[in-house]
């Protein structure tokens, strides 16, 4: 086992993003003394403007690269962590900005800024892992804290943690979720999504809405085909329910330009 | 021996009264589930449900059955093999670590309304946990103590095929009593046959009337019914030596696009019984806990070994986990894994159904 003499270094780092992931670490109300303890926060902005230098030992990276500015500081931040784990949809597929990437950027800006040639943004938003290697991706928009706290642990402990790529069908099922798919004919992405949430939405009688991502081994065209026959779901409506957070990630991406008129 | 439906609160009194949580089916968030039962007011009396691939729907019946329907999604494996289970807990020492004990204290069960299928899919339950050189001791010890009452079908489902399987629609064994419902235009009442001793101890504290001739007439023509009326069926005859003949059917490679992987199937079959262990610590690396949770042979990381999952196609886990269920199964515990409940076929996102992928291997035409 790990001796603990020094407490390892955590950073937390924002690209572009909603910054509600990286507060997760601060919605660990019951925990949050314990990591306080347990790592020494060196770099959390969001939290405190008390800086410690680097390198550090594990980081978190939260949002997705969207400028040429952000593509040279996550170089940065990967030559300054030892450990670099991303956080969230937008970090690891794009986020909800990647809806961007099925469009054309130079239109956008010359419509949404009176000054448009003081804009510096780059074609595409692109997870974390396109630009840099990446240690661990955790899913989710936001993350669940327990999953983050869940990496953090692992990594203090030496072990692999404990983040399943299966689909969230399986977290329905242990916790006796009814499905909404089969009794009540509501379309759900949950077979094709990662689980991790721990099934929030159907638990509340809702379609999944693949916050986590695809699971890994998406069957997307075979869930996509029975939305339409039998469930009368129309392409439009497909197109959108597969842009959602995780619009970029591949199998998201394809089913959706599948479907595009 | 008849018991008066105005009677049959008894029975669930006297269950009660002997310290068993009673458990039967029950109407929540629009299926037939099983949880607890405080009275008989609880059962989805007066409902049925309408079932097909991937489709499953409660609708009212024009009479007031108290068990006018089939199986839901949950089967009483939840109860017996329960989907997480906290295996031990450690503490770190100061020569290692030490283990701290937790106790499995299950409550004793009393089943209200086991279909004949769950009957048979709890005794091959037993046989996987119970019967081998290695004893599942949280299973042994829920096991021990449940009270089963029985329910023999009226009715079959959508994507029932028991009779096919022989698991049904009427309960042989495995029961202390056995309920027939006997439902007319003047009478409801039900026809209660004795398994155990302790069936015979709780229905002599329930008034009841011996059974006539006619009654018993009735259970008969009851059972040949319901087994007229299953929604599918498949043929069983062979089957072990058709799969493995068959392990390069072009079948698989169609059923495997459309084939979610999403494990469904697994979680909801009542004999499905594979489970994965994660360890879990506190963050200060002092306590540690290994917990058992559902898993199945259709995640990518099932099969996960050294370099990779050995079973990284669809086509290859869903082979993997019909011919275990229908062949492997076989050698393995000298019994078809399959009770013909039909879970799997209703409760598949895309209506996968076993029933026809059997019948394709066969080269018979299928819808």
């Amino acid at each position: 086992m790990p001796t603990r003499r020094q407490r390892p270094k955590l950073a937390v780092w924002k690209f572009a993003s909603c910054d509600g992931c990286q507060l997760s670490l601060l919605d660990c109300e019951d925990e949050l003394l314990a990591v306080a303890d347990a790592v020494e926060i060196a770099y959390f902005p969001e939290a405190t403007r008390a800086v410690v230098r680097g390198p550090y030992d594990v980081s978190l990276v939260e949002g997705s690269i969207t400028t040429p500015h952000d593509a040279e500081r996550i170089r940065q931040v990967r030559k300054a962590s030892r450990f670099l784990v991303t956080i969230g949809a937008c970090a690891t597929a794009g986020g909800i900005q990647a809806l961007r990437n099925f469009q054309d950027v130079e239109e956008f800006i010359t419509l949404v800024y009176a000054q448009p040639q003081y804009i510096e943004t780059l074609e595409r938003s692109t997870p974390i892992a396109e630009h840099v290697f990446v240690d661990f991706e955790l899913r989710g928009c936001p993350i669940n804290k327990m999953q983050l706290l869940e990496v953090v642990n692992a990594y203090l402990n030496g072990r692999k943690p404990n983040i399943p790529t299966y689909s969230v069908c399986l977290e329905c099922k242990r916790q006796g979720n009814l499905c909404v798919m089969v009794a009540h004919g509501t379309p759900c992405l949950g077979p094709v999504t990662q689980a991790g949430c721990g099934a929030l939405c159907p638990a509340y009688d809702r379609g999944c809405y693949a916050c986590f991502g695809p699971q890994d081994s998406p069957n997307t065209g075979s869930l996509a085909h029975w939305w339409q026959t039998r469930l009368d779901v129309p392409r439009d409506d497909l197109v959108r329910a597969f842009r959602g957070f995780n619009a970029y990630a591949e199998p998201f991406r394809k089913e959706s330009e599948a479907h595009e008129q | 021996m008849v018991v008066a439906r105005g009677d049959l609160q008894q029975l669930l009194d006297a269950l009660t009264a002997q310290g068993y949580q009673v458990l039967g089916p029950r109407v929540r968030d629009g299926a037939i589930q099983y949880d607890e039962l405080s009275s008989l007011a609880d059962l989805p009396i007066g409902w049925t449900d309408r079932q097909d691939g991937g489709f499953y729907r409660l609708e009212k019946r024009d009479d007031e059955a108290l068990f006018g329907y089939v199986v839901g999604p949950s089967s009483w494996k939840r109860f017996l093999h329960p989907p997480t289970v906290t295996l031990w807990r450690s503490r770190r020492t100061e020569e290692g670590f030490e283990l701290v004990e937790s106790p499995q204290d299950p409550p004793k069960y009393a089943f209200f309304g086991v279909r004949p299928c769950e009957l048979h899919a709890i005794s091959i339950q037993d046989r996987v946990f119970l019967q081998g050189p290695y004893v599942d001791p949280i299973y042994r010890s829920r096991r021990a103590g449940i009270f089963v009452v029985a329910v023999n079908c009226g009715q079959a489902g959508g994507t029932c095929f028991c009779t096919s399987m022989g698991t049904g629609p009427r309960a042989r064994k495995g029961f202390d009593l056995a309920l027939t419902e006997l439902l007319g235009p003047e009478r409801h009442e039900f026809v209660v046959e004795v398994g155990s001793p302790a069936g015979a101890e709780i229905l002599a504290q329930v008034a009841h009337r011996p059974a006539t001739p006619e009654d018993r007439a009735r259970v008969a023509e009851i059972e040949a019914e319901t087994s007229r009326q299953m929604g599918r069926q498949m043929e069983t005859a062979g089957l072990k030596e058709l799969l493995y003949t068959n392990l390069e059917h072009p079948r698989w490679e169609e059923v495997a696009s459309r084939c979610l992987t999403c494990a469904n199937c697994t979680m909801v079959c009542p004999t499905c019984f594979c489970t994965t262990v994660e360890d879990v610590t506190d963050l200060t690396g002092q306590e540690a806990e290994r917990r058992r949770l559902w898993d199945s042979c259709f995640t990518m990381e099932f099969s996960y070994m050294h370099g990779g999952s050995v079973r990284s196609s669809a086509r290859s886990r869903y082979r993997q986990w019909m011919t275990h269920k229908l062949a492997t199964w076989q050698d393995q515990f000298d019994v078809i894994g399959c009770v013909g409940c039909g879970r799997c076929i209703t409760w598949c996102p895309v209506g996968i159904d076993i029933t026809q992928e059997v019948a394709a291997i066969r080269g018979e035409p299928v819808t």
